[in-house]
């Protein structure tokens, strides 16, 4: 079977590289006048000459427009430097909000009844930690949470040892006793439904929570 | 709930700016327990025996206009079948249908092995308005023929339900020489739509049968622990209204309610002590969770444990001498009592009582201080247990896998509890011998942390 189809196969090429020859040797063995072809070439330089002024233009109005934008790009710059301001508010945003940036995780996981950090997190932590030692205006809530198994009182306790935790490493790492809010919600306030470890593994968590930009 | 059970509510909104979350919204609702009769929530028997005192409760007769506004006897089934105790003829076995003493057949009634006999008459009070009720009835032993018991009571439309446990809890201390906690109230948490910006969180406070419920406090951020002080007049719980823990006081005759607790950190698991005079706490105001005792009155703090572990879920024994708690010190959560003396600012080193099982927590003492319930886990399954103190000897109460916040009733016979079932939370209770489990619905949202008032006429 496999045979058959390979030598099908090659008949079809064979063909193919017959017609396709044959087509080549058809083509026209006409040729041009000289007038034709003076006039072609004096065409041909006016069309040049018209693209080089365009060129020219261009260029100038392209320098322009980068002058223009490297001023509004420094006027930015120096806009987003200012505390305070809707420029620096969106470049804070921004950076939160860049999944290149360690500091877009902002929610850390935890196994059962645990509140100890994971070793992957570590870094996006000490990123938190270096923001805010860098960023003294700027404010955070560490919200500590439970999944629903086990008593509500002693998971409120859970969630606030596992806000403790990565508060204690954020301020470690520089991070002013001043920039730092805790509170936990315990098992009341569940990002996931559902009675499943799918859904308790992610309400075992605690989030970072910015303000102040 | 009918508007007039409601005097006056009050709104307050905008608490504070917080990330996300820029208004939180809070309802204070006055209540008169009362008023309303509105019914949203039922009981279910989800396990019975056979060998409780045999009782025939018969259908009361209705001598009034209209339909028969209560189904006096059904209540008082109910209530006396919830506590595994009694086990009643149903009505369709009934050999008569006697409404007073002078109707009954004795003979009728042996035949089919029914010891006791409660039968009566709703008779609508002509002499006011229409609106004024009086129940009567009586309990008689079937085998010697004589009556037990015999009141006629006076109620008006809101108090019928009121009245139907009155009378149960008169059957029962006859029959049982046990003072009866029927016509006393629970309170309870709902929550709605937890996971989105449309979350709502109620405190409600029911009948003990789930009847009559009355909204104390609606807010869009979490509710929790709700605790009866001793008078029953009063409930402290920890509410999340500002974005933190705080715990009030609130009164429920006036809806009056107080800030007592504001530390930083934590506010958390309120309990009253059995004169009334302190509440014991967990607050993380010291770094992490501990438990402390303060005087209402002054506000006073005093620290009862001292441990890097979480230490949490207090409660009273019955003597007011000392405190259960959790605390997972030895690794995973375990309850352990401390003796303590408020006058004296003492108290004594913790020990341990649990050590069956991974994860025991929230325990409370019966009455009689002699038992404690408490949520036992193994295996991954979170369960009602019972344990006797004297022999130390532990007994698993249900079979669900999620329970919550289990608590005595006033008299010790029954315990309340939350579970989950079919995706949300439901209040069960269940007969200390664990025999008999009955179920308390609601038409929405999630039910937990239950809580059985104190007798409410001391």
């Amino acid at each position: 079977m496999g045979q058959t189809f390979k030598i099908l196969g090659t008949c079809a090429v064979l063909l193919l590289l017959h017609f396709g020859v044959s087509g080549c040797s058809a083509d026209g063995e006409l040729r041009p006048d000289e007038e034709a072809i003076a006039q072609e070439e004096a065409r041909q330089l006016q069309i040049e000459a018209a693209a080089a002024a365009e060129a020219a233009a261009r260029e100038e109005a392209e320098r322009a427009a980068r002058e223009r934008q490297r001023l509004q790009e420094e006027a930015a710059i120096a806009e987003a430097a200012t505390v305070g301001t809707a420029a620096y508010a969106r470049k804070i945003e921004e950076m939160l909000g860049d999944p290149q940036n360690p500091l877009s995780t902002h929610v850390f996981y935890f196994a059962y009844d645990s509140s100890d950090i994971s070793v992957a997190d570590r870094d996006a932590i000490s990123a938190h930690a270096e923001f805010l030692a860098t960023h003294p205006e700027i404010s955070l809530v560490i919200e500590g949470h439970a999944d629903e198994r086990g008593t509500r009182e002693y998971n409120l306790a859970l969630g606030e040892r596992r806000a403790m935790t990565i508060d204690r490493l954020i301020k470690v790492q520089g991070a002013a006793d001043s920039q730092i809010q805790l509170v936990s919600f315990g098992e009341e306030r569940p990002v996931a439904l559902g009675h499943d470890e799918q859904a308790w593994s992610l309400n075992r968590r605690v989030e970072l929570l910015y303000s102040g930009y | 709930m009918s508007p007039s059970c409601i005097r006056k509510v009050l709104i307050i909104a905008s608490m504070r700016n917080m990330i996300q979350q820029p208004y939180f919204f809070i309802a204070l609702a006055l209540i008169l327990f009362s008023s309303g009769s509105f019914a949203r929530l039922n009981i279910e028997i989800t396990g019975g025996l056979e060998s409780g005192i045999p009782i025939a409760i018969v259908p009361f007769s209705w001598q009034g206009k209209g339909a028969l506004p209560e189904d006096i006897a059904a209540i008082v089934e109910a209530d006396l079948a919830r506590t595994g105790l009694f086990t009643a003829t149903s009505r369709d076995k009934m050999p008569a249908t006697p409404h007073s003493g002078k109707d009954i057949e004795f003979q009728q009634w042996r035949e089919i092995a029914t010891d006791n006999l409660v039968v009566g008459r709703l008779i609508e009070d002509m002499r006011q308005n229409g609106a004024s009720f009086l129940v009567e009835f009586q309990l008689f032993d079937v085998y010697r023929g004589r009556q037990l018991s015999g009141f006629s009571i006076q109620a008006n439309h809101s108090t019928l339900r009121r009245t139907g446990h009155q009378i149960s809890d008169i059957i029962y201390q006859q029959l049982t020489g046990e003072r009866g906690s029927f016509n006393t109230h629970i309170c309870y948490i709902m929550a709605e739509d937890v996971t989105t910006e449309k979350r709502r969180y109620r405190l409600a406070v029911a009948d003990s049968d789930g009847y009559n419920e009355q909204i104390i406090l609606t807010s869009s951020q979490p509710l929790m622990s709700p605790a009866w002080s001793p008078d029953g007049k009063q409930l402290a719980y920890v509410s999340f209204e500002t974005g933190r823990s705080i715990i009030y006081i609130q009164e429920l005759s006036s809806g009056k309610r107080r800030e007592v607790s504001s530390q930083r950190g934590i506010n958390s698991a309120p309990r009253w002590s059995p004169d009334g005079r302190y509440l014991t706490l967990a607050l993380s105001r010291d770094g992490n969770s501990e438990i402390y005792l303060m005087e209402i009155a002054t506000g006073e703090l005093q620290r009862v444990t001292h441990s890097y572990a979480i230490d949490t879920e207090p409660a009273w024994h019955p003597d007011g001498r000392s405190l259960i708690f959790t605390s997972d010190r030895g690794g995973g959560p375990q309850i352990y009592s401390v003796a303590i003396d408020p006058e004296s600012k003492t108290a004594q080193r913790p020990q341990r009582l649990t050590y069956e099982g991974k994860y025991n927590a929230r325990a409370s003492y019966s009455p009689d201080g002699k038992l404690l319930t408490y949520i036992h886990s193994d295996s991954g399954k979170y369960r009602v247990a019972v344990q006797d103190l004297e022999s130390g000897t532990m007994r698993v109460l249900t079979e669900t896998q999620l329970d919550e916040s289990p608590g005595f009733s006033a008299n010790g016979t029954m315990i309340i509890y939350a579970t989950e079932q079919n995706h949300r939370g439901v209040l069960e209770s269940v007969s200390v011998d664990g025999k008999v489990h009955s179920r308390l619905h609601l038409q929405k949202g999630d039910v937990r942390e239950p809580s059985w008032s104190p007798f409410l006429n001391k």
